[in-house]
């Protein structure tokens, strides 16, 4: 059989030597293992200190994008709700009023928006499907909580907040590439 | 004995009880920190700084622990069991010489709380008594592991007691004397026992492993077989104590292995540089610290690098391995000193 590793020994029960039988000069040598170990780099971060560094695809948690004059991208199509696999998204569409161009970019927006951070998989589905490029993941990560309901995220936690210095950057997830993916025509869920 | 000597041998010992119980608490510390750096971890770092306040918090919530008398236990004995564990742990602090002698005002103060003339025979004494605390405990509990680890821990240190006391017998050839204090005094210098008696150091060494019930012996308390072993069914300060009693037993018998072998307070340059008395017999205190401190962490460094042993193993390693080497030991220096003292 071809080993995996060629790190397995072959066992055998030959006689031992008085100095194997002895032991000592096996538990020095593992005693200087040990105390290697011992002053060695550790490897453990500090988490809410220092963070380990993410990839540049991390998919955390979600935003929804405003455009650059600061009016909402989402139009509450519910391709995203569709594309869900873990059925974590639901929203309800409303009709943009008079007055409101400068928040809504369309006639229809989300009135409420909710994903739920116990069922999201992050799988990243959701800002493929989005044809608006309204919805993306970003390396953020979702706190940690004692309770089920907080983790019910609404739009006052997703929307990114309107002063053009808080905006969260995605431009790692909306490469050239994704642009030209997300427009070519010849995919289902583009059409 | 006049009074003066009265007060200083009460004071002495409340500040022995109470360095006993700080090295012990941090011994904790130090096991949970030597642990982890010996696996790349980091260790208890979040109850203040460096996590020193961790043995603190741990002595706090072991007191809010809502603590639990079986009902099929027999209660005298159950509680009896850890008073005696922590007794007798503590108890054998009184005969080690933790210094020289301080001199203050033309009265000499020595920093031992009693020089007895049979200084080794009465810790010897005090373990013994100590395996009545794990026992009564085990037994007390009316619970499988529990008396099984009892048993465990009984058999354990009966048969490495044996190894231990004759291993003793070979120091007092060579020092003649059953004096703690007159044994550190012939080691001033360099003259230190461990190269007199490297044989008799080892299997001492490997019995006070044993006796601790620390890893690779740690049978008693075996998680893995036994739940928790002969302290299963304790709870909150019982079982503080027990837990406790282990610290304070290795930071004792590290103090009796740095007595016995490696010169207690002396320091093989500290007689060169001329210092005067005080200075130099708290000096020597430090060093002794230093060692016993040193010694602690040969015990966690051990019990974090080697396995448990198998119980036939243990026996086997005791009874055949070094009883016999503790008596060639003794024959060995016996002859030693019988041919030097004729020429």
């Amino acid at each position: 059989m071809h080993a995996l590793t060629n790190r397995s020994k072959m066992v055998s029960d030959k006689k031992m030597t008085f100095l194997e039988w002895i032991y000592l000069p096996a538990i020095a040598k593992g005693m200087f293992i040990t105390i290697k170990h011992f002053f060695r780099k550790k490897t453990t971060i500090n988490y809410p200190e220092e963070t380990r560094e993410f990839s540049k695809v991390y998919r955390g948690l979600h935003v929804l994008k405003r455009d650059d004059q600061g009016r909402e991208r989402c139009t509450a199509c519910g391709l995203c709700a569709v594309a869900c696999p873990a059925e974590a998204i639901t929203m309800v569409a409303a009709e943009r009023k008079p007055g409101e161009e400068n928040l809504y970019r369309e006639e229809k927006y989300a009135e409420v928006y909710e994903i739920n951070m116990l069922r999201c998989i992050f799988c990243g589905d959701c800002e493929e499907a989005c044809p608006k490029e309204a919805i993306f993941l970003t390396d953020r990560l979702v706190p940690s909580d004692y309770e089920r309901l907080p983790f019910i995220y609404g739009k006052d936690m997703l929307v990114e907040p309107l002063d053009p210095n808080m905006r969260i950057d995605v431009s790692a997830r909306q490469t050239e590439n994704l642009l030209k993916f997300k427009q070519n025509k010849q995919f289902a869920h583009n059409k | 004995m006049d009074w003066t000597m009265y007060i200083y041998k009460t004071i002495f010992l409340v500040i022995i009880l109470l360095v006993t119980l700080l090295v012990a608490m941090y011994s904790t510390y130090g096991e949970r920190k030597v642990a982890a750096f010996m696996q790349d971890r980091l260790g208890p770092n979040r109850a203040g700084i460096f996590g020193l306040l961790q043995p603190i918090a741990d002595g706090i919530k072991m007191f809010m622990k809502e603590e639990i008398i079986p009902l099929s236990a027999n209660k005298k004995m159950f509680i009896l069991g850890p008073s005696i564990a922590m007794t007798t742990a503590l108890l054998t602090g009184v005969v080690i010489p933790w210094g020289g002698t301080l001199t203050i005002f033309g009265h000499e103060f020595p920093m031992q709380i009693a020089d007895l003339n049979i200084g080794i025979l009465y810790v010897f004494a005090m373990v013994s008594i100590g395996v009545y605390g794990i026992m009564l405990g085990g037994w007390a509990s009316n619970n499988k592991y529990a008396l099984l680890g009892s048993i465990r821990a009984a058999s354990q240190m009966i048969s490495y007691e044996l190894a231990m006391g004759m291993s003793i017998i070979a120091l007092i050839l060579t020092t003649g004397t059953l004096s703690l204090h007159e044994i550190v005094d012939q080691q001033q210098g360099m003259h230190w026992n461990v190269f007199y008696q490297p044989l008799g150091f080892l299997i001492f060494i490997i019995c006070a492993f044993a006796e601790t019930n620390r890893a690779p012996f740690d049978l008693p308390e075996c998680e893995t077989e036994l739940i928790g072993g002969y302290h299963t069914e304790y709870s909150s300060m019982k079982l503080g104590f027990y837990l406790f009693a282990e610290y304070v037993n290795m930071f004792i018998s590290s103090a009796v292995i740095v007595t016995l072998y490696f010169g207690g307070y002396h320091m093989p340059f500290i007689d060169h540089i001329g210092l005067s008395g005080n200075v130099a017999t708290l000096l020597g205190t430090f060093f002794f610290f230093i060692k016993v401190f040193f010694m602690i962490f040969l015990f966690m460094w051990v019990r974090w690098t080697l396995p448990r042993f198998r119980y036939d193993q243990l026996m086997n390693l005791g009874w055949k391995g070094l009883m016999p080497l503790a008596i060639f030991n003794i024959l060995a220096t016996g002859v030693f000193y019988y041919f030097t003292e004729l020429t």
